[in-house]
């Protein structure tokens, strides 16, 4: 198989969770895009194993065990972001990320209750390192 | 590489027909995840495009992957996040403010970065062809053997890192005052899936 056809789908789906990632405002569909962005590195990963095992002589299969190791961090991942989530919606009545906008810069000066902005710093720190 | 005298652009095989195919079908599901503005379809419709990759990971001879994906994707990832639909009450129908005003400039972003990076790909692998032939590369055996040889450090750390995860998911959707719901409770829960699970059937409470 020509080794373009993965990587350009992969390119694709990437391109589609990066999409998703900075358009939508459901902190849920985020998280979906999230996981479609993982997949798509999750393919690469396999494409290039699968070619490398037999251009080259000995491998350590490391494009399949990263694979293995992504998609378990990925499931980690998807439960804490959640639990976040929920703890947000919780806490504020909604998921909806626009309106999470306690540490944003600039003109606004409302000043919410003490436990509020922890949470949405979580927030964003779970989407950063997502 | 070598092979690339005797393969072709005009003359596809069977695998790589297949292989578009259902990279179309899969790509397809992930264009209506990210666009569809009825939250519980687009979790439908991610059980599409996952599936979809894990018949290409099939394609690929990667078998041990691909039930994987089955299994920890479709299989649970999958359930969580309805779970998470259900519990932040989302609407049934279609909700109108899916989308946020930032629409247009993240298409544009998305259709650039897709642009530069398939160029760049195409470009540099124009004359790279997997060889599928033989054994396949991906075996369960093959997989373990790799994973318990080379890998045995990493994995063990991620069993830790999995602990973390499950500690760390229920200590955040406990209420702040708990009254009599010791952290403790979902210690035997397994691995991440269910006792994520369990934690957000935590949180609901």
């Amino acid at each position: 198989m020509h080794l373009a056809y993965p990587a350009v789908l992969s390119a694709l789906l990437f391109c589609t969770g990066l999409y998703g990632v900075l358009a939508r405002r459901n902190a849920i569909l985020v998280l979906m895009s999230v996981e479609l962005m993982l997949n798509a590195v999750n393919l690469n990963l396999v494409a290039f194993d699968v070619w490398l095992s037999r251009a080259a002589e000995e491998t350590l299969h490391s494009g399949q065990a990263l694979t293995l190791f992504t998609i378990a961090i990925a499931a980690a991942e998807i439960g804490i972001g959640l639990a976040i989530v929920l703890s947000v919606y919780r806490n504020r009545g909604t998921s909806d990320i626009d309106k999470l906008r306690d540490t944003a810069e600039g003109h606004e000066s409302d000043t919410p209750d003490s436990e509020a902005p922890v949470d949405e710093k979580a927030d964003e720190k779970a989407e950063a390192t997502a | 590489m070598l092979a690339a005298d005797t393969h072709g652009f005009l003359s596809p095989t069977g695998v790589e027909i297949a292989f578009f195919l259902v990279g179309l079908v899969t790509f397809g599901a992930a264009l209506v995840t990210v666009t569809t503005r009825q939250l519980v379809h687009a979790a439908l419709w991610l059980v599409v495009t996952l599936g979809g990759l894990a018949v290409e990971y099939l394609l690929l001879t990667a078998e041990f992957i691909a039930w994987v994906q089955v299994l920890i994707y479709v299989g649970s990832v999958v359930v969580l996040l309805l779970f998470g639909l259900m519990l932040t009450r989302a609407p049934i129908g279609r909700s109108p403010d899916a989308d946020s005003g930032n629409r247009w400039a993240a298409l544009t972003v998305a259709v650039i970065a897709a642009a530069a990076l398939i160029w760049v790909v195409v470009d540099a692998f124009r004359t790279t062809w997997i060889d599928l032939d033989g054994a396949p590369a991906g075996s369960t055996e093959v997989t373990g053997k790799a994973l318990f040889q080379n890998w045995v450090l990493p994995f063990e750390a991620l069993s830790v890192l999995l602990l973390a995860a499950l500690v760390g998911a229920i200590v955040l959707s406990r209420k702040a005052k708990a009254d009599a719901t010791p952290a403790a409770d979902g210690g035997a829960a397994g691995p991440d899936g269910g006792g994520a699970a369990k934690a957000d059937k935590e949180g609901a409470r």
